[in-house]
């Protein structure tokens, strides 16, 4: 991570002016008196807990609920830099969803020798009851969130690609609710793009992929595991947002060969369900025998053209650690461009090479796991102990294949707000990805996560990191 | 809407409704408490124990009837299951359930109502705060009905909600009462006496009938008067009548919403007519005690009957 000023600061130049993006926004800044700004920043607190914009910690007291913290110091993208951005994330999410059906169906990709067949074999996320179906509409993943970082002017790279089911898009909403009811002159002053119609846009979307035997306008339905997952607040969201109802497990049943929910006035349909509740969880019948949190018999339905599941199952075979670092090359594949978007650097610890230059340089990489997710299970050789190094490396011997290994990246800052006035603190970005045959649709903004501790890189919410909101300027 | 929404509404209400009657039964012992001499105020601590149906777990647990025990174990002990800072909890956690069907302004009521008992509610309450947290509960209450009247659609989860709260209620004044209906009896000889004008007095502060009842009475105490004014009074909103008949409109709007009608709406035309044509005599006659144990149990059957018209659970 090294010396700070070698980061890329979005707001400022190395000189102290301001770029073009942060121009208007630091104008209106310069104007607010310094004790109002800190009485705002700390009602902002206060509206989040009352709207209950919270997520659960699993592990802790079984009602906790916590808040992501805010900065309202808002992370700011021109137009021209999103145009770009969205013409690479528009074709990785194509590639995605051309790979996936591939895989389940010819696997051309692996038969012309670009991806190892290993790579999937021996991964838990793939379903060989997938293989040869095609989910209504042809599309995998109806929403999917691709991780970006930057480090520098136009230097963006994609770190992850989440395309089971990314969690976040209710921030990107309220954050940008919370900025405009804390600072309604500042949206006058600055034009930014709006992101309120993302829950349409979503409805929308889901409904074009409606499944062959639906009729009539689409139903649609959010599955959630319940009150006590850590998401709930979001998934009811959505819901509310998209006039679909919120449903569990229990409160489906497959009637009559369609997967019907219990109403007040008897079963109904449900044509497209947005679940939030992972593949293994889905169908008590298919997978894991002892889930409540399913449906009996989803899959039968589903396999049938009575549902659409969104993502469809079988998904999370793409956004393993391993095919990511494979993602040039299907790109490449399936678009016949190059990626716009690059990856970041990454040695599979798989191959004896790269498993030699990773433990001869593991002071200055970061390694994860495979399959990990949340910024658990990784080492960021920079910032850890010597007995921390020697631990991880005993793992990483162990069990090489379970790792990957990237340059530590001096990842881009953005100011936040603290008692002592403007900081510079790491952040990344999330937009949400939506897919259907009528095209990708990606909303303008997205979720901005920012390290709140100074010099730290880990941005996610588990451990320490807080939210912004994110503007996208209009021309 | 789902069914299992429909019950998170019915039951929200259910619970709001009790926490704010039993914030009312305190708020009735604490005033009564104040008024007495140290062993008639651990008797009327002990009604309040009683009335809420807790004695047993409440003597399990403490030695004495003395106010801070029996408002802190009403309010806040772990080991009351029925403490109000958990009736708060799951007004709350089925207000999250049913979440896509209340507006946000009513789903902020709720949420910003229990920020503010919680913090209340974890430590123990003092003499000199417990005044402000009942009143807190109370305007809670006030707060979620207005803005379920003001800002909810008038659609089926409406009336689940509303049903919710008459079922709870009509629980409630009926249970109130029974606790206190030897003191209801009519008798010439107790007729003035200061100790039952002051327990009826408390009977009717109970149910916020206080100054409702002395309006339509200018001033008179009597038994006769509480039992009319109680049970068959219409106009005031938490009498046996106007609960049940309130409760028809609602089930009646829910069999129209609906199409059909069901068991609850076939409990209700007969339990209509056990208040519809009786009078405080026909009451006495037939004995108080044994008149508030049937509506009650009409009340549970309706109660019952709801949930099941409408698919509450699997």
């Amino acid at each position: 991570m090294g010396d700070s000023s070698q980061n890329f600061d979005e707001m400022k130049r190395d000189d102290g002016s301001v770029r073009p993006a942060y121009t208007d926004y630091c104008d209106w800044f310069e104007d607010q008196q310094p004790a109002w700004l800190k009485r705002k920043n700390s009602e902002a607190d206060e509206s989040f807990r009352r709207t209950g914009i919270t997520f659960n910690v699993y592990g802790e007291d079984e009602a906790e609920e916590r808040l992501i913290p805010f900065d309202m110091v808002p992370r700011i993208i021109t137009a021209g830099e999103w145009r770009r951005l969205t013409r690479g994330i528009e074709q990785r999410v194509r590639a995605l969803n051309a790979f996936l059906y591939d895989l389940y169906h010819r696997q051309e990709i692996i038969r012309a020798g670009r991806v190892p067949e290993r790579l999937f074999r021996n991964n838990e996320a793939w379903l060989p009851n997938m293989v040869g179906f095609t989910p209504p509409g042809g599309i995998y993943t109806h929403i999917s969130g691709i991780d970006l970082v930057r480090t520098g002017p136009d230097d963006f790279f994609v770190l992850e690609d989440n395309a089971r089911t990314p969690s976040g898009v209710s921030y990107m909403l309220e954050n940008r609710e919370t900025m405009m009811a804390m600072f309604p002159d500042l949206f006058s002053r600055v034009a930014v793009e709006s992101v309120s119609n993302y829950p349409r846009r979503l409805a929308r979307s889901l409904a074009a992929c409606a499944p062959p035997k639906c009729e009539g306008t689409p139903r649609l339905a959010v599955l959630t595991p319940g009150i006590f997952n850590s998401a709930y607040f979001e998934h009811a969201f959505l819901a509310d947002q998209m006039g679909a109802e919120l449903v569990e497990g229990s409160d489906l049943r497959v009637v009559n060969g369609r997967v019907q929910m219990r109403t007040t006035s008897g079963y109904e349909p449900v044509d497209v369900l947005y679940r939030r509740v992972d593949d293994d969880y889905l169908d008590p019948l298919t997978f894991e025998p002892d889930s409540v949190l399913g449906v009996p018999g989803i899959m039968d339905v589903y396999r049938s053209g009575g549902i659409t599941i969104a993502n469809a199952p079988g998904t999370g075979v793409s956004d393993d650690k391993a095919i990511y670092s494979f993602m040039p090359e299907i790109v490449e594949f399936y678009t016949g461009e190059k990626a716009l978007l690059p990856n970041v650097e990454t040695w599979r610890c798989a191959d004896s090479d790269s498993l030699a230059y990773v433990l001869d340089n593991i002071e200055e990489l970061v390694i994860k796991e495979v399959h990990g997710s949340g910024g658990y299970g990784m080492l960021i050789g920079p910032a850890s102990s010597k007995k921390e190094i020697r631990e991880f490396r005993a793992k990483l011997e162990a069990n090489p294949d379970n790792y990957i290994a990237q340059p530590t990246l001096s990842l881009s800052t953005c100011p936040i707000f603290t008692s002592k006035g403007l900081a510079p603190r790491h952040v990344d970005l999330r937009p949400f990805v939506l897919a259907s045959p009528n095209g990708i649709d990606i909303t303008p903004g997205g979720l901005t996560r920012v390290a709140l501790k100074k010099g730290s890189l880990v941005v996610n919410s588990s451990q320490g990191g807080g939210t912004k909101d994110t503007w996208v300027l209009k021309d | 809407m789902l069914g299992r929404t429909a019950n998170g509404l019915f039951w929200m209400f259910r619970y709001l409704e009790r926490a704010e009657n039993t914030a009312r039964l305190l708020e009735a012992g604490l005033r009564m408490a104040l008024t007495r001499d140290v062993t008639s105020a651990r008797e009327e601590w002990r009604s309040v124990i009683s009335t809420l149906g807790q004695r047993p777990q409440y003597e399990a647990n403490h030695e004495e009837y003395d106010g801070p025990s029996v408002w802190n174990y009403v309010l806040r002990e772990k080991n009351n299951p029925a403490n109000i800072r958990q009736m708060f909890g799951a007004v709350r956690s089925n207000a999250r359930i049913a979440r896509t069907s209340i507006s946000s302004e009513m789903w902020e009521s709720v949420n910003e109502s229990w920020m503010k008992l919680d913090a209340m509610l974890a430590r123990p309450v003092s003499q000199g705060s417990v005044g402000d947290v009942v009143t807190t509960i109370r305007r809670a209450g006030t707060q979620v009905h207005g803005a379920l009247d003001g800002s909810m659609l008038r659609n089926e989860a409406f009336h689940f909600a509303r049903a919710g709260t008459y079922v709870e209620r009509a629980e409630s004044t009926a249970r109130i009462l029974d606790m206190k209906y030897y003191l209801l009896l009519p008798s010439l000889r107790y007729v003035g006496s200061s100790l039952d004008s002051g327990q009826w007095d408390q009977v009717l502060r109970s149910v916020a009938g206080a100054s409702a009842y002395t309006w339509l009475n200018t001033g008179e105490l009597d038994a006769r008067g509480i039992v009319q004014f109680l049970v068959l009074d219409e106009r005031f909103p938490r009498s046996l009548a106007f609960c049940r008949s309130a409760l028809r409109d609602n089930l009646a709007a829910l069999a129209r919403i609906h199409g059909r009608e069901g068991g609850s709406n076939e409990l209700m035309r007969s339990a209509d007519m056990q208040i519809a044509n009786t009078t405080t005599d026909e009451i006495f006659e037939q004995g108080l005690h044994e008149f508030l144990i049937d509506y009650m149990n009409r009340n549970a059957a309706i109660g019952q009957a709801i949930g099941e018209d409408y698919r509450f659970l699997a």
